[in-house]
């Protein structure tokens, strides 16, 4: 797959955000590419059954599609943060930087990048939400203790999601917990050990907490907490399908 | 009759000693039951050498003595929390006759999962099945006979805040005691319990002499449990080599780390228990429910947050000038208590006594306690916990989170408590950033500075903009902080409990908790503080202290020379600023300072800590720390004072 392909699975996981359609027009201001090109490219996409394109409906992301964009904006994102805060590199080029590095950037280079960096889990602008790696560790305990050789791990068997990405009334299963054991140990003594089923009853408004239902009880988890707990992805959360 | 009766039926029990400790998560109604029993014989402590409350109380029943321990609200024994080891440390080392595990029957699942810690550690227990009129509003029925048959232990139903259940609970829990103890488990149903079993048999061959159940220290060594591997290695190598050997197993066969996997184990029981003894009717929207909903509306939240907190404002001023009124003329009556600044030592001393106490029950009884009764009120009814899920994005800005909200509110009150109740916050960082945050929070006694001196002799609207500086001055200055102490934020983890009507129990409770600080260390500060600085005055040792402290206050804030000795009587109490000012200058203080002055004199006034507040903060995190806070308060104050004096001249030229 080569480096543009990539830049426009990356545009694309970001524009298709919140089950919204990107456009042509939208991909071309944001890659600053004519529209021509951005309709050929999606015609490539489309054919590689990455996207769903149809001239006059706009663009979404297929599984495949999505799965592939959300490994390269995590590359992206966690790139950011390293040359932000290891590098020391200001705010204003790390973006740049990273974009051009993403494209080389090994599973076991952002494994160790991720390992080094304590699993963080926002961009350095504290915006964006870094995706979970795809691959298939419980948990960031579990990918410590693990020696070299990704092989045997494997990716995750399911796409799984932020609860922070999910609406209210939607339900999902826990899938993992990033980051902190002891967060992770107060979530786990909480309820929210791996499968269980979790409903969100409210999302605070200006990045406020969520409320979810868990086991008959009703917790509040701040953004940061909420950015860190994957459910397996209900359908119709996040990106396309 | 009834006591002498089972005095003589047990004639080898008299006067039997009992310790019972209650134990359970939060918001389930535990300080409810604590208080039904104890009445007001209660003594509210710290757990030794720890920053977590500890609650003892009495109860003489059935010819026995029994001490009721109310131990900390918590969800589990890992030792995530300071209130988690308190609690196994105490059950394991002080051994309590029986333990009465509170439940929350509306929340059941997630309430069994800490039961079921407590019958791995095979103590006596009675598990009180509370809030079965919550349940009931939700349409949730729980079979409870057919709870104890599962759990092999006695289960008392109850509705606490009306009493209902609460004699046979006593009674339950006597009769346990003197019985062997209760050893079966509810049995986990897989891998899990061989590997429990083959360690626990292990360590019971092996004899090691812990002070735990060997089926609860088979389970730890599976989670891995940090504390319990270094008490085991320490006694057996064999042990901890096969516990290692059987969590790698585990750890390989669940695909995830071994307290993990336990802790997933005992989820899957609890949630099989429910199925077994609990039905769900659909009701319709409760009370509670609606409540709920408005309270954390997109736009309504917001709304119902600001009058919750505008309403304890109010409500507290109002009171507390009705209150203010009556003492001081009753005060008044006895003795001036204005501050004495000349005649013999003697009566200096003895008025700085008297004006202290009178200062701390004029003062601080009158606004504090209606404060805090208040917000004790709001805060078990629910409405507190919906105020901070609404504020967590705001106090992310200066970077805390939702929690912090309930302890800077206090401090509005009286900074010393307020600090106290930063223990709720998850770490040392949270908490010292918060504490930190309330030595700026305009409190009683700052308040009576900006009115007595600006809004009276400057005007209202200066005084608003003092308070305005003040709150932007936190602001500013904890956003420093954050980047300046090292850590992350861990972020809000909150249970969001359903809307309850407030005992007037737990709300009494509260209050004198609050309190007590008060009267334990803001009085005796005030009364030997008072004759200390008036004593010294009475001296006439103030001129060369002023003189000495003239170049930073006549010459960087541009004050007379007095101030000096007007801020050294502020550090034992802040209202001393505005009666010294009205003892040295007259009533009339405008006359002798200028509006610029004044302001200046408030602003530096509000911004540096008091003793007492110092006295909280070593108590609370230790020297280094407390000195910290007020080395930059001091700093700031100074700071602000001087580029104020300056800013405002051209202002007021």
């Amino acid at each position: 797959m080569s480096a543009s392909t990539e830049e426009y699975l990356e545009a694309l996981y970001t524009l298709t955000q919140d089950n919204k359609t990107a456009t042509t027009s939208k991909i071309s201001k944001r890659l600053n590419i004519t529209p021509a090109s951005v309709t050929e490219m999606l015609r490539k996409l489309a054919d590689g059954g990455y996207v769903n394109y149809s001239r006059y409906q706009g663009v979404t992301l297929t599984a495949k599609g999505y799965e592939m964009a959300e490994k390269m904006t995590r590359k992206h994102r966690l790139l950011e943060r390293f040359l932000h805060d290891v590098l020391k590199i200001g705010n204003d080029r790390v973006h740049k930087e990273a974009c051009e590095m993403e494209h080389a950037l090994s599973d076991t280079t952002e494994r160790a990048i991720c390992q080094t960096l304590k699993s963080p889990y926002k961009c350095p602008d504290d915006k964006k939400v870094i995706p979970a790696c795809n691959l298939g560790f419980s948990s960031c305990e579990e990918c410590k203790q693990w020696g070299d050789g990704l092989e045997k791990v494997g990716p995750r068997k399911t796409n799984v999601v932020s609860l922070a990405a999910l609406k209210e009334k939607q339900e999902a299963k826990i899938a993992f917990i990033r980051g902190d054991n002891k967060a992770l140990r107060r979530l786990l003594d909480m309820g929210l050990t791996p499968g269980t089923k979790v409903t969100i009853s409210r999302v605070a408004p200006l990045k406020g907490p969520v409320e979810i239902a868990v086991r008959g009880s009703h917790l509040a988890l701040g953004e940061k907490i909420a950015c860190n707990v994957f459910v397996e992805k209900p359908i119709n959360a996040g990106g396309g399908g | 009759m009834k006591e002498g009766r089972h005095r003589h039926r047990r004639g080898h029990q008299n006067g039997r000693r009992l310790t019972i400790a209650l134990a359970g998560n939060a918001n389930v109604g535990k300080s409810v039951i604590f208080n039904q029993l104890t009445g007001s014989q209660q003594i509210i402590g710290n757990w030794p050498g720890k920053t977590v409350e500890r609650a003892e109380g009495s109860l003489h029943i059935d010819g026995y003595d029994i001490t009721i321990v109310d131990l900390p609200g918590i969800y589990s024994l890992s030792t995530y929390s300071m209130e988690e080891l308190v609690t196994r440390e105490y059950i394991a080392h002080e051994k309590p006759d029986v333990i009465i595990n509170v439940v929350g029957a509306a929340v059941l699942e997630r309430n069994l999962f800490f039961t079921l810690q407590l019958i791995e550690m095979e103590v006596p227990l009675v598990i009180c099945l509370n809030q079965m009129d919550i349940a009931e509003d939700k349409g949730i029925t729980i079979d409870s006979q057919k709870l104890q048959e599962i759990l092999g232990r006695s289960v008392v139903t109850t509705v606490a805040s009306t009493g209902k259940g609460i004699r046979e609970l006593i009674e339950k829990a006597i009769g346990v005691v003197g019985r062997p103890v209760q050893r079966q488990p509810v049995a986990f149903r897989n891998d899990i319990e061989e590997d429990t079993k083959e360690l626990s048999g292990m360590i019971e061959a092996e004899q090691l002499q812990l002070e735990y159940a060997s089926r609860w220290v088979a389970i730890k060594l599976l989670e891995g449990d940090p504390t319990i591997k270094k008490l085991v290695g320490s006694k057996s190598t064999s042990v901890i080599r096969a516990a290692e050997t059987l969590s790698n197993r585990l750890e390989e066969l669940h695909q995830e780390p071994g307290f993990v996997a336990v802790a997933s184990e005992r989820y899957a029981l609890a949630n099989q228990i429910v199925h077994d003894v609990q039905t769900q009717k659909t009701v319709k929207l409760s009370l509670s429910d609606r409540l709920d909903r408005l309270a954390t509306h997109k736009v309504f939240g917001y709304i119902v947050s600001l009058g919750v907190i505008g309403l304890l404002l109010i409500w507290t001023f109002t009171i507390g000038t009705l209150l203010s009124n009556l003492f001081s003329k009753a005060f008044s009556f006895f003795q001036p208590v204005d501050p004495k600044l000349s005649g013999t030592l003697l009566s200096a001393l003895w008025n700085g006594v008297f004006g202290g106490f009178v200062a701390g029950v004029t003062l601080v009884v009158p606004y504090v306690v209606p404060f805090y009764i208040m917000l004790a009120i709001m805060e078990d009814s629910g409405i507190l916990t919906r105020v901070a899920f609404m504020t967590d994005s705001a106090m992310h800005q200066i970077g805390l989170h939702g929690k912090a909200i309930i302890p800077l509110i206090l401090g509005l009150g009286c900074n010393v408590p307020a600090i106290c109740s930063t223990r709720i916050m998850g770490t040392r960082r949270e908490r010292l950033l918060a504490a930190f945050a309330i030595t700026f929070a305009p409190c009683a006694a700052r308040t009576i500075i900006i009115m007595g001196l600006v809004a009276a002799f400057v005007g209202i609207w200066w005084a608003l903009a003092l308070y305005v500086i003040d709150i932007l001055l936190l602001v500013v200055v904890v956003k420093i902080a954050v980047k300046a102490v090292p850590g992350e934020l861990t972020g809000l983890i909150m249970e969001m409990h359903s809307f309850k009507r407030p005992s007037l129990s737990v709300v009494t409770r509260q209050t004198w908790a609050r309190t007590k600080s008060l009267i334990t260390l803001v009085f005796p500060i005030y009364m030997a503080g008072t004759a200390i600085v008036q004593g010294v005055y009475a001296l006439g040792w103030f001129g060369p202290v002023n003189k000495a402290l003239s170049f930073l206050t006549v010459g960087w804030l541009r004050l007379p020379v007095v101030a000096g000795v007007l801020l050294i009587f502020g550090a034992v109490r802040k209202e001393l600023i505005l009666l010294m000012a009205v003892a040295i200058f007259g009533s009339n203080i405008a006359g002798s300072l200028t509006p610029v002055q004044l302001i200046v004199l408030a602003l530096v006034g509000t911004i540096y800590p008091c003793l007492a507040t110092v006295g909280v903060l070593t108590k609370e995190f230790g020297w280094k720390a407390a000195w910290a806070i007020i080395g930059a308060n001091t700093a700031i104050a100074i700071v602000v004072g001087g580029v104020a004096a300056r800013a405002l001249a051209l202002i007021f030229h």
